[in-house]
């Protein structure tokens, strides 16, 4: 048989072809990426050049009522204004919710839990990850804001209205604060599994020189661990804060849509995943697209912004201490 | 059938690294030759510098011939055409994890398009009977996987897989160390036999090993071949004074 | 006064500890139920929906009672196919170079921090990107561009599958042991016999899972097919007609006026639901048995 094999030829052709293929679908990842910003910035010239900067932060004139006016597409006036306040505070109030509850739940999972309950405790954490946004949606639409507004909603106008937060002439239950609760369901996961990650690389010696200082468990969690996690816990929530911004679906479903800046938080309002998705197939004039690419081009450059900053945190503590892992 | 290997002004590097220096020795065929010397001596870069496993590092370099018969390997052929004439047997056994038995002993000539069935099972039998292992896996050839089997049973499995290509020259890079002591003596015992057909080649850090199996030995210290010579004048009369203090467990 | 000060100090320690344990049994508590809140919410509204007719009729016009969401389900399938051809082998070439032509190299880090940069792309921008690109230019002589299409869909789920699948088939890649290559290099295996038969094939119930993933998230996305796939009434299965999908066709009814439609996007949302629980659990199931059986 060595004959055989004599005769088969050294494939060089062969690796160099096998080669080159790999690298071209490497390269073909850049390649889309880049054409995704081209496409892009290309679409988005027309109100670039009409407004310039002041895009994000104009206001117009409404002659009628007399209150600031952002969105018209009919005269072509646009403002992202009211987009960027609704995903910020839409998305920071999920934060608030989420974080205390993912820490907690993070917690409970890596330094409390009873063996037993560990393995289905993270699949269920898994499979809330894995719920389409469409169906948080839905299930927001029809069960969470119905609940908001008859049991959550009016205590907190009761108790909390003087804040000027929390005012509603016409309760709907939608609005910014049922966007931020849903936000906070979905990014939870991935603030708690993050955050189980880091917890885990924290090498079990530190937990024992709290303990052996006379720690109870609490004081050993958050000396002997949490502080050596805190940068990856940091990473984690910015993590889910990039996964809010950029959330379409849900919010778009329990917003209430509506371009609009007001104090309280259960006002309908809007957000900038959800003003594409709602008026782009319907856009009035050629202005009103290239308006909208160009809020979809703020949120792509935010959103890797911040991915990248939480990709950094998180791979500075685990990368670091992965060696010493338990 | 086994053929002679000549080297002349070997040397290698690891990055900056000047791992081998100025090796020149001739191997004889149908022979088994030992090499020994201490942890990081270079004999397992030497050795890997026979079948150009050696370049598989983007950090290495190699400069000088290596003849294997006629052909000068690192200018007259690809380092794929090698290999195929030179079998290599690792320190840790490596059986392909998702291969069946005969799969393994096969792989050498199906990963090259190899495909006659009834060829292949003759091949298979003969590689499994030469190194000594047809008759413990004869029954669960298909159905049993390669890293199923224990440590001894697993290396005899690497020998017939890199005999079943019908090399000329078969290397072998520590083969026992990992081993408990009965299978290493099977592995030697195998050597015994094959170096009527091939040519062997057997880096050891064990003396004893090296005087059972092989008639040459070459000592290697600090990336120089300090002296080659019979193994029986190696180990009762050396030439060179630092042989005898390695041989004598001075050092090492 | 030390010893009160002390006792003091320890009771509020105690207390403290306590109270954290019941905290961090709350949180898990409330991470539970909007889990469970969302299944039981789904299979109550959605259960007595799901018939014969569900998946094999299509939408009545509206008003009429019945009907069922056969376009949506094949519509998707489609997409999925698309998606699947586009973004799998592209996805487990860039792991494959990643982990075995370019490790180490400044080029690979590049292509990873790219890859990231990708899957943090919102989905609502993919589908502008796709849009822009596919559908939006007129005049062109490719056939598939110019108008809403399946294939423009199947191209933004496709691209979204890439860098999970990429990862993870480089992380499965490295997992295989060195010894393994070096064996099929030894034998006279060229080398890209070797990656594909013997490094690939070894991590290939890693790549497996990694490809389900990622087809489990693309699966249930909604937003990149709002301005692609656009959506199609009626049962379609050409790749350069708008074409329907059970997330997007849910999104459409559960907006709309009439309660026949809720129903269906209730049950099709079980149905959405159910084939993701499969997807993770499989997942799970495959790497618990060890992604590299027996290899080191």
């Amino acid at each position: 048989m060595r004959q055989f094999l004599l005769a088969r030829g050294n494939s060089a052709f062969a690796d160099r072809g096998f080669h080159w293929l790999m690298v071209l679908c490497a390269m073909s990842i850049f390649v889309i990426v880049a054409l995704i910003v081209w496409q892009l910035v290309l679409r988005s010239q027309l109100t670039w050049e009409k407004f310039g900067i002041a895009f994000f932060y104009q206001s117009f004139a409404n002659p009628e009522t007399h209150l600031p006016m952002y969105w018209d597409p009919v005269n072509a006036r646009f403002s992202a204004l009211p987009f960027i306040y609704g995903t910020l505070v839409s998305s920071f109030l999920a934060l608030l919710i989420a974080v205390p509850l993912a820490v907690g739940l993070a917690i409970f999972l890596t330094e409390m839990c009873p063996g037993f309950l560990r393995g289905p405790l993270a699949f269920f954490s898994e499979l809330l990850a894995a719920i389409p946004s469409i169906i948080y949606g839905l299930w927001a639409m029809y069960a969470l804001v119905p609940v908001l507004r008859e049991y959550v909603d009016p205590p907190l106008i009761h108790w909390l209205g003087w804040t000027g937060l929390f005012n509603d002439e016409n309760p709907t239950g939608l609005g910014y604060f049922a966007a931020g609760v849903i936000l906070s369901v979905m990014i939870l996961p991935i603030i708690s599994s993050l955050t189980r990650e880091v917890m885990s690389a924290v090498p079990n010696s530190q937990r024992e020189a709290a303990l052996a200082l006379g720690a109870t468990r609490w004081e050993m969690i958050r000396v002997g661990v949490l502080r050596n996690a805190r940068v990856g816990i940091v990473g984690g929530i910015i993590l889910g804060l990039g996964r809010a911004l950029g959330e379409t679906m849900a919010v778009t479903m329990v917003i209430g849509n509506t371009p609009e800046i007001h104090r309280s938080l259960f006002s309908n309002g809007t957000s900038m995943a959800a003003v594409i998705a709602n008026e782009f197939t319907e856009a009035v004039n050629n202005v009103h697209l290239s308006a909208l690419i160009e809020i979809g081009l703020a949120l792509f450059i935010v959103t890797i912004i911040v991915n990248a900053v939480a990709q950094l945190l998180v791979w500075a503590v685990t990368r670091g201490t992965a060696s010493q892992a338990h | 059938m086994g053929v002679g290997i000549e080297v002349g002004n070997l040397n290698a590097w690891y990055g900056t690294n000047h791992t081998l220096q100025d090796i020149n020795l001739h191997i004889p065929a149908n022979h088994a030759t030992a090499l020994i010397g201490p942890s990081g001596c270079g004999k397992s870069t030497f050795v890997r510098c026979l079948n150009r496993m050696h370049e598989t590092n983007p950090i290495a370099r190699v400069s000088g011939t290596v003849r294997i018969g006629e052909l000068d390997i690192y200018h007259d052929a690809t380092p794929v055409e090698i290999r195929r004439r030179v079998g290599m047997v690792f320190q840790r056994p490596n059986p392909f994890p998702t291969m069946s038995i005969y799969d393994n002993v096969a792989a050498g000539l199906k990963l090259n398009g190899y495909s006659n069935r009834r060829s292949l099972d003759d091949i298979v039998e003969r590689s499994l009977k030469d190194s000594a292992l047809w008759d413990e896996v004869k029954d669960d050839l298909k159905k049993k996987s390669g890293a199923s089997l224990s440590g001894g049973q697993q290396q005899r499995l690497c020998i017939a897989r890199a005999l079943a290509v019908d090399p000329e020259v078969l290397l072998m890079d520590e083969p026992a160390s990992a081993l408990d002591p009965v299978s290493t003596s099977k592995i030697e015992d195998l050597i015994f036999e094959l170096k009527t057909q091939y040519t062997i080649v057997i880096v050891t850090h064990n003396m004893q090993q090296a005087a059972r199996v092989a008639e040459k030995t070459g000592f290697f210290l600090n990336g120089r071949m300090v002296e080659f010579d019979s193994t029986h004048k190696i180990f009762t009369n050396p030439s060179d004074k630092r042989t005898e203090d390695y041989i004598t467990g001075r050092f090492g | 006064m030390r010893e009160d000060h002390f006792r003091f100090r320890s009771r509020m320690r105690a207390l403290t500890d306590g109270a954290v344990t019941v905290l961090a049994i709350l949180a898990t508590v409330v991470v539970v139920t909007p889990l469970v809140a969302i299944f039981a919410y789904l299979v109550i509204k959605g259960a007595r929906s799901l018939n014969l007719s569900f998946f094999t009729q299509i939408p009545k016009p509206e008003g009429e009672s019945g009907g069922g969401m056969a376009n949506a389900i094949v519509g998707s399938g489609i997409l999925l196919a698309v998606a699947s051809v586009l973004g799998i082998p592209i996805g487990i070439g860039g792991g494959i170079f990643l982990a075995e032509f370019g490790r180490g190299t400044k080029l690979a880090n590049v292509v990873r921090f790219t890859a990231d940069v990708l899957n943090g792309v919102p989905s609502i921008v993919m589908g502008l990107a796709i849009y822009a690109l596919i559908v939006f230019p007129k005049g062109t002589f490719f056939p598939f561009m110019g108008h809403f299409s399946a294939l423009s869909g199947g191209v933004a789920l496709g691209i979204m599958m890439i860098p999970t699948v990429c990862r993870t088939t480089e992380e499965m890649l490295l997992m295989v042991p060195h010894a393994v290559r070096e064996a099929a290099l030894g034998l006279g295996v060229p080398n890209w016999r070797s990656v594909l038969s013997i490094t690939v094939r070894t991590a290939s119930p890693g790549i497996i899972t990694g490809c389900m993933l990622a087809f489990a998230r693309v699966a249930g996305e909604t937003a990149p097919l709002l301005f692609t796939a656009l959506g199609n009434p009626f049962m379609s299965t050409s790749l350069n007609q708008p074409i329907e999908a059970l997330p997007l066709q849910i999104y459409v009814f559960a907006n709309g006026p009439y309660e026949d439609q809720h129903r269906l996007a209730w049950a099709g949302s079980l149905v959405l639901i159910a084939l993701i629980v499969l997807a993770v659990s499989l997942v799970r199931w495959v790497t618990s048995r060890g992604v590299l059986k027996g290899a080191s």
